[in-house]
């Protein structure tokens, strides 16, 4: 068996009370409010709500980059403090290190730990064979197309054996096509390194080809409207998206989601508020 | 029929051919716009031999030599000053808040301002001379920086943590590649302020230096020397310039787009 095929031990989340809060003074709102939820190790979860629910702040708090503003956020019992490289986050677009080669990318999280250079290129290596990318390995991550970008994030998250993957409408930004493969593979990938996946989208059909259970979430303030649990044999392919049980629970998520149509809220991310435009140059001559 | 592409240097060639030209027949007419006269102005023939002769008489490598060692002495401290404030400024608001009122305050004070306090100041002339350059290329290198850093993608920093960056490594891996492309635009631009100020700093006293040889041709009215002196100083800060740019870009491979890597 292959390193890349460990199984992390854990990974359950518990969520009580949950509220997050977003902004300052009097613009201050909570994006999140008194959420009860739980999830199991190893369950692959898809929250799935509109834009600008707080879908994503909840997975910044899961992350470590947002600090819960009441109730608890446990991950296998103990409060999450600050990011860590057992709970790994990728994003809707990819965060590769620009003057970082692909396979150096890859191999971050293990520099990180004090890995030497040539065993951490071996099992970098061994990640992107695993997401198909041997073949890129010396490139820039600029000269990757989107789709390989993220194959590359994932290898990046997933060679620290995550207890959490944490997903931010990971696909949101790829051609249909593309979509479609990154799911395939993402669920392939999954089945060999088993781990806790919480997959925010806005994508019915995304929600319900990948996950196991779908929470489905109401916008601001964000709470979750139904919990719902999938059946669909694994392993899914795209036959899956025409059949009828796949269409009857479409319907039905249309028909929450519809209840809450009529707000359009700006997008949140995981870091919070979307960030203001860059400072101009103070140049100085 | 694929478009006609046009080399670029004729033009670059002719524009400079332009000045010289206008330059030629303003001082041989002893143009007077009225506003501005050309009436003193050397012409580019006299330059020129004033020039030959400069680089026929045994001075000009020790003008070259002190000016070439004062600019980079003051320019070596201002790039590793300015990069380490530009640093702690750009990461915390702490640091901005502490530094940047007093050095906001000293930035619009010219070069030529800092002469009697450099001279107070400094034990020698030497030093007060190569403070007078450094404090020409500090600000451009500190602003460029702390610009650098402020715009580094936020996402890059919480990914790299999400990945067990702590805060020398998210520093070392992220912050200063992020910032290399703004930092080395300082770095070119401080070169050139830095030259810029290097008649000033050379009016304080001295025997060598091209500053210095400039003017001193003016206070003895060697006019075909002073544009002598210009055009040198002129050529050197564009070349270091240049150069730094030229260094600059090769320590950021990725910044070339469509660069490879190793």
């Amino acid at each position: 068996m292959s390193a890349c095929e460990k199984t992390p031990e854990a990974g359950r989340i518990d969520g009580r009370q949950l509220s997050i809060r977003l902004g300052r003074g009097a613009d201050a709102f909570e994006a999140v409010q008194a959420l009860d939820f739980a999830i199991e190790p190893g369950e692959f979860v898809c929250i799935l709500g509109p834009s600008g629910c707080g879908k994503s702040t909840l997975l910044g708090a899961l992350a470590g980059h947002l600090r819960p503003a009441g109730g608890s956020l446990l991950v296998d019992n103990a409060p999450i403090a600050g990011p860590s490289p057992e709970r790994g986050m990728v994003f809707q677009h990819h965060t590769l290190l620009p003057w970082r080669s692909v396979l150096d990318n890859v191999a971050f999280g293990l520099k990180m730990q004090g890995v030497g250079k040539v065993e951490r290129r071996r099992q970098a290596a061994e990640m992107l064979r695993l997401v198909g990318l041997q073949d890129f390995a010396s490139r820039w991550p600029n000269q990757l197309s989107g789709g390989m970008q993220q194959r590359a994030e994932i290898a990046r998250v997933l060679i620290n054996r995550p207890r959490l993957l944490l997903m931010d409408e990971p696909f949101g930004a790829l051609d249909a096509q593309t979509r479609a493969r990154m799911q395939e593979l993402l669920l392939d990938i999954w089945t060999r390194m088993r781990t806790t996946v919480v997959f925010v989208t806005h994508d019915i059909d995304e929600a319900l080809f990948l996950a196991d259970r779908i929470l489905v979430m109401s916008p601001r303030p964000g709470r979750f409207i139904e919990d719902l649990p999938l059946t669909f044999t694994r392993p899914r392919d795209a036959s899956l998206l025409t059949s009828p049980a796949f269409v009857h629970l479409k319907r039905y998520c249309l028909e929450l989601l519809r209840h809450e149509e009529g707000r359009e809220l700006p997008r949140l991310t995981p870091l919070g508020l979307p960030t203001t435009e860059h400072t101009p140059l103070r140049i100085a001559l | 029929m694929p478009p006609l592409v046009f080399p670029r240097w004729p033009l670059r060639l002719a524009s400079l051919a332009a000045c010289l030209l206008f330059w030629q027949l303003a001082s041989t007419l002893r143009l007077d716009l009225g506003l501005v006269t050309f009436t003193y102005v050397p012409t580019p023939a006299s330059v020129l031999h004033a020039g030959w002769a400069l680089l026929e008489s045994s001075k000009l490598v020790s003008h070259l030599c002190s000016s070439l060692a004062r600019v980079f002495a003051g320019y070596l401290a201002a790039a590793v000053i300015g990069v380490l404030l530009g640093l702690a400024i750009g990461r915390s608001k702490w640091a901005e808040d502490s530094l940047l009122p007093p050095l906001e305050m000293l930035r619009p004070i010219p070069a030529v301002a800092w002469i009697p306090l450099a001279i107070l100041m400094f034990p020698s002339s030497e030093a007060s001379m190569i403070f007078i350059t450094f404090t020409g290329a500090l600000f451009p290198i500190l602003l460029n920086t702390v610009h650098g850093v402020e715009g580094v993608d936020p996402r890059l920093i919480a990914s790299a943590r999400s990945l067990g960056a702590g805060r020398l490594e998210t520093l070392r891996e992220v912050i200063l590649p992020g910032a290399a492309p703004s930092i080395v635009t300082g770095l070119a631009i401080g070169m050139g302020t830095s030259w810029f100020c290097l008649v000033t700093a050379e009016m304080i006293s001295g025997q060598f230096g091209i500053g210095y040889y400039t003017w001193e041709s003016y206070t003895i009215q060697n006019y075909p020397d002073i544009i002598v002196g210009m055009l040198l100083i002129g050529l050197l800060g564009m070349a270091s310039s240049g150069l730094v740019k030229r260094l600059g870009s090769l320590a950021t491979p990725w910044y070339r787009n469509g660069g490879q890597s190793r």
